[in-house]
């Protein structure tokens, strides 16, 4: 039986990029388990000679002529942007001090 | 038609409009009118709509009276209103998906959806709430809160499209465009008596639809009746070589086959494992009743069995939060949306991290955590790699099923509309709200929502479920159509006319 702990959730929520509160982790920690305890019985019927399925349309290699097609407008993106810099996104720093 | 009323235009079905507008009895600057007056009147209870595009939309009307008095030849819905579900694309108008992260956000491009609608001159009214990301059964998981079932409006109108179907129930379109993940075009229309339509997976693009799970989205109509959800589906499907998994194929006939309605000989399946125990009784009575509507009307009925449908929920809770989980790893505050925490101290990890903790809801962060968690490794076989196995046994129960009937059929939900609230913070009561909805979604065919009659316990809408094998979806018009007219010649009004006065 499926039994997630606070431990896995706080590493999911990482994972996941959420920066969760105790509260919801302790919440999140008890639904979690009801769900994939709901769920995992997916196992009792897939046997090993099952082929998986991860798309209802098998396509392969799907091109596209090779035409150029203008992209979005820049000022349009511009407006949209939480941060904007010189002409670019300002992000925050991508190093940690450590 | 004779028009006597503002009341009266917002009643009038889109191929009833349709022929007025091109008759030159009414304009669509007074239908759209009509709409916009509508929405200002009911809209503050109903609240189907995140954003009303009033002004776009009169001028959109104007521009089709001037051409169409102009003798310019005109599609059959030019000037005809629409609501458009929040989680496409449209530019420069608001886009949120029902999400605060997206909050303000006007996306730089139209949706293929929203250029065929233009190209075929619709008007757009605005865009209607769903939930997050269109994750959920009752439109209560929207950021900017729920919207209300017009039958009572202490109850859901379904979700995550429950703001179209809301729109279309409370008179305020005769139209709009919902997108079907696990149901969320067919719920919501089975808990407001109104018409929704999956089509087959790749039928409908998805370029400009805010992606939940790739594998399972698809975008349809939604209508007060079985011929306009024709004539919406006729515009929207088609082949766009910018959704590589758009379907290069003739799109089917469906505004033909609502147009027939005649199933004498037809071979309809009533699928045994969506029936019985966990469907509310008056639902089953209904649907019953209904079943045996389809008898008289001289199809043969029989009973088929689709083994692994029992285990499809689990299946789609499993593969919906995987792709869910990496689809939206796209939200991180740094090219759009929003972004939270950035004091010029914090990382760029400690700003995702802050941005997607106060931008997302309780719904979508546990989805996001459950595909991380399906999808992390030692995990992953026994989870996503199982649950894909069980979308192979449901493709295949589909198709054995498909050798022996034209159609099959079921409830199109379990219950009637619920109240709001009751199941809100319990994860797995809303998920069974699908339980009917979903096994159509992994194997990628086609299916339809028709109303069918109100429940006897509590008066309220139910629906009917129609499945056909992919890219046959105008065997769903056609049945569909057939039931519509059967129950019509039965109440004497279609059964949309029962909505309460708001």
């Amino acid at each position: 039986m499926a039994h997630i702990t606070r431990e896995q959730v706080q590493h999911l929520a990482h994972l996941a990029r959420l920066e969760l509160t105790d509260e919801e982790t302790a919440h999140y920690t008890d639904q979690l388990s009801a769900i994939v305890e709901a769920v995992e019985r997916v196992s009792e019927v897939a046997a090993d000679d099952i082929p998986p399925t991860s798309h209802p349309v098998p396509m392969t290699n799907v091109f596209r002529e090779d035409v150029a097609r203008p992209g979005l407008d820049r000022a349009d993106v511009q407006a949209g942007a939480p941060s904007w810099e010189d002409d670019r996104f300002r992000v925050p720093r991508i190093l940690d001090e450590d | 038609m004779s028009v006597t009323s503002e009341a009266d235009l917002v009643r009038q079905d889109a191929a009833t409009l349709s022929s007025a507008l091109s008759a030159g009895d009414i304009t669509s600057v007074e239908v759209t009118q009509a709409c916009l007056n509508r929405i200002s009147a009911v809209d503050g209870t109903i609240h189907a709509f995140l954003h009303v595009d009033a002004d776009a939309a009169l001028a959109t009307a104007q521009d089709v009276d001037r051409r169409r008095a102009a003798g310019e030849e005109l599609g059959r819905l030019a000037g005809v209103p629409l609501a458009l579900k929040d989680v496409l694309t449209m530019r420069g108008v608001p886009t949120t998906c029902g999400s605060r992260i997206l909050e303000g956000w006007r996306p730089p491009y139209d949706s293929t959806i929203v250029e065929r609608l233009r190209a075929a001159d619709v008007v757009i009214l605005g865009k209607t709430n769903m939930d997050e990301f269109a994750m959920g059964s009752s439109t209560e998981h929207s950021g900017y809160g729920p919207t209300r079932n017009p039958w009572d409006v202490e109850r859901i109108p379904g979700g995550s499209g429950g703001g179209s179907a809301a729109a279309l129930a409370a008179f305020e379109a005769p139209l709009a465009i919902g997108t079907d993940t696990g149901g969320s075009i067919r719920q919501p229309a089975s808990v407001t008596g109104t018409v929704g339509v999956k089509p087959t997976y790749g039928a409908v693009s998805r370029y400009g639809l805010v992606a939940l799970a790739s594998s399972l989205d698809q975008a349809g109509p939604c209508a007060r009746s079985v011929m306009d959800a024709a004539l919406l589906h006729e515009v929207i499907a088609g082949y766009d070589p910018r959704d590589s998994t758009s379907i290069n194929a003739p799109v089917p006939d469906v505004v033909a086959g609502a147009g027939n309605g005649d199933i004498r000989g037809m071979r309809i399946g009533l699928v045994r494992e969506l029936s019985g125990e966990g469907y509310q009784p008056g639902v089953r009575e209904s649907f019953d009743k209904a079943v045996a509507m389809l008898t008289d009307l001289g199809a043969e009925v029989v009973e088929v069995s689709c083994p692994h449908f029992d285990y499809a929920l689990g299946a789609y809770y499993l593969i919906l939060p995987s792709e869910a989980s990496s689809n939206l790893a796209r939200f991180d505050g740094m090219r759009y949306g929003l972004r939270a925490g950035d004091n010029g101290e914090a990382s760029v990890e400690e700003v995702m991290s802050r941005t997607r903790e106060v931008g997302f809801g309780a719904e979508v962060k546990r989805r996001i955590m459950l595909g991380t968690y399906a999808l992390s490794s030692g995990y992953y076989d026994a989870y996503y790699g199982q649950a894909q196995k069980v979308r192979t046994l449901i493709s295949r129960d589909f198709a054995a099923a498909f050798e022996t009937v034209d159609v099959l059929v079921s409830p199109t939900t379990p219950t009637t509309a619920f109240k709001i609230g009751e199941k809100v913070d319990d994860p797995l009561a809303m998920y069974l709200n699908d339980i009917a909805t979903i096994p159509v979604n992994l194997a990628g065919n086609c299916a339809m929502s028709v109303p069918i009659g109100l429940a006897r316990e509590d008066d309220l809408p139910v629906g009917l479920q129609i499945m056909a094998p992919a890219q046959t979806d105008d065997r769903l018009y056609r049945v569909g159509a057939a039931l519509e007219q059967a129950l019509l010649d039965k109440r004497g009004h279609a059964l949309i006319e029962e909505v309460p006065a708001l």
